[in-house]
C-alpha cells in the first residue's frame, strides 16, 4: 500500500467516531441527492411522455407569426413602418389549402399527420352545463398521430368512425357527469347549433386538463356544429423522432407560412418550471452534500492539529510537501469515496421505498410514485460528492503541508 | 580530506523588533566518521546549530557544505531529497507515528526512499531492531514500549535509509542515566562503522564519551576539544 495512503487509513481508523459522522454526511447527502433526483425524474418523465404521447409533436394552426409585409411597407422600404394588429383577408379563419398541406405532409418521410378542428362546445347533461374544447378529428388519421386510442379505456376509436353522432369523452368528465359508454349527451356550438351525442369511447390520459376538458367528434359532425364546412383549423402531426421536432416544426412553417409549433414550444411553460424544480433540487440536495464537506474539513482539521508532531516528525525525515498535502487529500477522498459508495446502497432502498408511496392524486388507486434512477445521478452525485470531500480536505491538507518542522520540534524540546 | 559536514560562516539571526541570535559566525568541519558533541548552557545556540548542519533550517548567512558541496541555493524538496537519503535524526522525543508498529515506523524512511522492495525493507527493518535489541518488539505500538525503547526505534528509523550522517538532538533528555547511556553506546558504535555522528547534550558525563566536544556560548563557538583520537 502507498505511504500516503497508509498514512491516511491509519489517521482516520484513528479517529472511528468523528470519521464515521464524516462518511455519514456525505452518505446521506449522496443518498437524498440521488433519492429525490430519481423522483423529481420520474414525475417529468412520465408528466413529458404523457404529454408527448397524447398530444402531437408538431401542430399547424391556423396562425401566421409575421404576416405578409403590408402595402404601406412596400411603398415605402426607406421608411419607418409599423403596421399593428394585421388581419387575416379570408373571413373564414382555418388553414388554407388544408388538403393540398395533408397531401404534402403525407409524402415527407418520418412523420403523419391527422386534420383537427378545433371549437368550444357545451355538454348538456342532467341540467347541468361543462364547457370542453371539442377537437374534431379523422379517427383513421388520428389513430397514427395521437395516443388517443392507447389512451382509451372504453370504447374505440372506430366506434367513432362508424357512429356519425359519437363523441370520445375523458373518464373523469363522465364521472363527473354522471355519464358512460352509450349515454346520450347534448352538444351545443357558439353557433347555437346543437346535436345529441352518444359516448363511444372514454379516455384517461392522467392529465386533468385533458381528462375533463377535452371530447373528439368526428371531423364532419365537429364542422357541422361550427357551421365551418370542410374547414380545418390544426393540423397535427407525429414524427418518428421526436428529437427532430424543432428542426422539422421550423421546416414546415417556412413551407407552408402557418404556425408549427413543436411540442417543446406548446409546453414550454411546463418545461420551464420542471427545469426551476431541478435548479431547486439540485441546489438543495447539493447544499447537503457541501454541509456534508464542512464535517470533512472538520475532521481533517482536526487530524491536522493532533498530528503536528507526526508531521513535523516526516517533513524533517524528508517527506515532501507534495506528500503531506496526498497524506491528507486522500482521507477526504477516502471519506468521500465510502460515503458515496454507502450513498448509493441508501439510495437505492430510498428509491424502492419511494416507489411504494402511492401516488397523491392519482384517479388510479393502485398508481405509485414514479421513480427514474439512471447511471448519470449516481455519476452526477459521486462527482459533487468527491469534489466536496477532496475539495474540503485540500485547505487543511495545505496547511498541514506549510507546517514548520522546526516550530514543532522545537516547541516539543 | 574533504569534511562530512562543514559550517563557513555559518549564523542564524531570528528577525523582529529585536532580531534575535541564535546561532553567529560558526565556522567547523566534522570529518566523517567523528562522533561529536555540541554542549553548552539552554539557549546557547546548541539545537539550532544542529538544525542549520542538518538541512532542517536555513542559514541567515553563511553557507553549510554536506561532502564539499554548498547546499544554501538548494530548493526545499532538494534538502528534503537530501535529508532523506543522508541523514538520519533522533530527537529528544521520539515522534514515532502511534498508529503504526515499531517495524512499521523504521520502515517509514525507505517506504519514502522507494528503493527497496517490500520484502527487503521489512527484512531490514528487522535487521536494525535486531541490532539495537528491539526484534521481539516489531510488531508492538510505540504506546507499549519503554522511553529507552522508543528512543531505540527512533534511532532504527533513522538508520533505516542506511544514512551517512546521524543527527541527534538532546537523545538522551528523556531517559534514565542507564538508558541514556545505553543510547550513546548505540550512537558510538554508528560512528565506529563509519558514520558522522553529530550529537546535542548538556549532560557533561555523556559529552565526555565522544571524540570531540563543541561547546556554544551565545551562538558562538567557545570552545573545540579533540577529546580521543580513535
Amino acid at each position: 500500500m502507498p505511504l500516503a495512503l497508509d498514512i491516511a487509513r491509519a489517521h482516520l481508523l484513528g479517529r472511528r467516531r468523528q470519521s464515521l459522522v464524516a462518511i455519514l454526511g456525505v452518505t446521506l447527502g449522496v443518498a437524498f441527492f440521488i433519492a429525490m433526483s430519481a423522483m423529481m425524474h420520474g414525475f417529468q418523465n412520465y408528466f413529458r411522455t404523457q404529454i408527448v404521447d397524447s398530444n402531437p409533436h408538431i401542430m399547424i394552426t391556423d396562425e401566421i407569426r409575421r404576416p405578409a409585409r403590408q402595402p404601406l411597407a412596400l411603398l415605402h422600404p426607406e421608411a419607418a413602418v409599423s403596421v399593428a394588429r394585421v388581419l387575416p383577408r379570408d373571413p373564414v379563419r382555418g388553414i388554407a389549402n388544408a388538403g393540398a398541406i395533408l397531401d404534402a405532409l403525407g409524402r415527407m418521410r418520418g412523420l403523419a399527420a391527422a386534420p383537427t378542428l378545433r371549437g368550444q362546445l357545451i355538454l348538456r347533461r342532467a341540467g347541468r352545463d361543462y364547457a370542453v374544447a371539442a377537437l374534431g378529428i379523422d379517427p383513421v388519421l388520428e389513430a397514427r398521430v395521437t395516443q388517443l386510442a392507447g389512451n382509451l379505456v372504453a370504447g374505440s376509436l372506430d366506434a367513432l368512425t362508424r357512429q356519425s353522432n359519437g363523441v370520445i369523452i375523458g373518464r373523469a368528465l363522465a364521472a363527473k357527469m354522471g355519464a358512460g359508454l352509450g349515454d346520450t349527451i347534448t352538444g351545443v356550438a357558439t353557433t347555437g347549433a346543437s346535436a345529441a351525442l352518444r359516448v363511444v369511447g372514454l379516455f384517461s390520459t392522467g392529465i386533468e386538463t385533458q381528462d375533463l376538458g377535452q371530447v373528439y367528434l368526428q371531423l364532419a359532425r365537429e364542422q357541422a356544429l361550427e357551421n365551418r364546412p370542410l374547414v380545418v383549423n390544426e393540423i397535427d402531426i407525429r414524427l418518428d423522432d421526436i428529437t427532430r421536432s424543432v428542426a422539422m416544426a421550423k421546416e414546415i412553417e417556412g413551407r407552408f407560412g402557418f404556425k408549427a409549433a413543436p411540442w417543446e414550444e406548446t409546453y414550454s411553460r411546463i418545461l420551464a418550471v420542471f427545469l426551476l424544480q431541478n435548479i431547486i433540487m439540485t441546489t438543495v440536495t447539493g447544499a447537503i452534500l457541501v454541509v456534508a464537506g464542512f464535517g470533512i474539513f472538520n475532521v481533517i482539521s482536526t487530524v491536522v492539529l493532533e498530528k503536528a508532531r507526526d508531521i513535523a516528525i516526516m517533513r524533517s525525515i524528508g517527506l515532501s510537501r507534495r506528500v503531506i498535502v496526498r497524506i491528507f487529500v486522500i482521507e477526504g477522498a477516502l471519506v468521500g469515496s465510502v460515503g458515496t459508495m454507502l450513498g448509493w446502497l441508501v439510495a437505492m432502498a430510498m428509491a424502492a421505498g419511494i416507489a411504494r408511496i402511492p401516488a397523491p392524486g392519482a384517479t388510479d388507486p393502485n398508481e405509485t410514485m414514479r421513480v427514474a434512477q439512471s447511471l448519470d445521478l449516481y455519476v452526477v452525485a459521486s462527482l459533487i460528492a468527491m469534489a466536496a470531500a477532496v475539495g474540503a480536505a485540500w485547505l487543511p491538507a495545505r496547511r498541514a503541508a506549510r507546517t514548520d518542522p522546526l516550530a514543532v520540534i522545537r516547541g516539543a524540546t | 580530506m574533504i569534511a562530512a559536514i562543514a559550517a563557513r560562516g555559518l549564523s542564524r539571526i531570528l528577525p523582529g523588533p529585536v532580531p534575535t541570535v541564535l546561532v553567529e559566525e560558526i565556522d567547523l568541519d566534522f570529518a566523517p566518521g567523528s562522533f561529536t558533541a555540541i554542549t553548552g548552557p539552554s539557549g546557547s545556540g546548541k539545537s539550532s546549530l544542529l538544525y542549520l548542519l542538518g538541512l532542517l533550517d536555513r542559514p541567515s548567512a553563511g553557507e553549510v557544505l554536506v561532502e564539499g558541496a554548498p547546499t544554501s541555493q538548494l530548493d526545499d524538496d532538494t534538502r528534503g531529497d537530501l535529508r532523506l537519503e543522508r541523514f538520519g535524526f533522533v530527537f529528544q522525543f521520539h515522534f514515532l507515528l502511534p498508529e503504526f508498529s515499531v517495524l512499521d515506523n523504521v520502515m517509514l524512511p525507505m517506504r519514502e526512499l522507494g528503493q527497496l522492495s517490500s520484502a527487503e525493507m521489512r527484512a531490514r527493518g528487522e535487521e536494525l531492531l535486531a541490532s539495537l535489541d528491539m526484534a521481539e518488539m516489531a510488531r508492538k505500538l510505540p504506546g507499549q514500549l519503554s522511553g529507552g525503547q522508543r528512543q531505540r526505534t527512533a534511532i532504527a528509523r533513522a538508520l533505516a535509509n542506511d544514512p551517512r550522517f546521524i543527527l541527534a538532538d538532546e537523545p538522551t533528555g528523556a531517559l534514565d542515566t542507564r538508558n541514556g547511556r545505553a543510547v550513546f553506546a548505540i550512537l558510538r558504535r554508528l560512528a565506529e562503522e563509519g558514520r558522522t555522528v553529530i550529537v546535542v547534550t548538556h549532560d557533561e558525563a555523556l559529552a565526555a564519551l565522544t571524540d570531540r566536544r563543541i561547546q556554544l556560548i551565545d551562538g558562538r563557538l567557545a570552545a573545540d576539544a579533540r577529546l580521543q583520537e580513535r
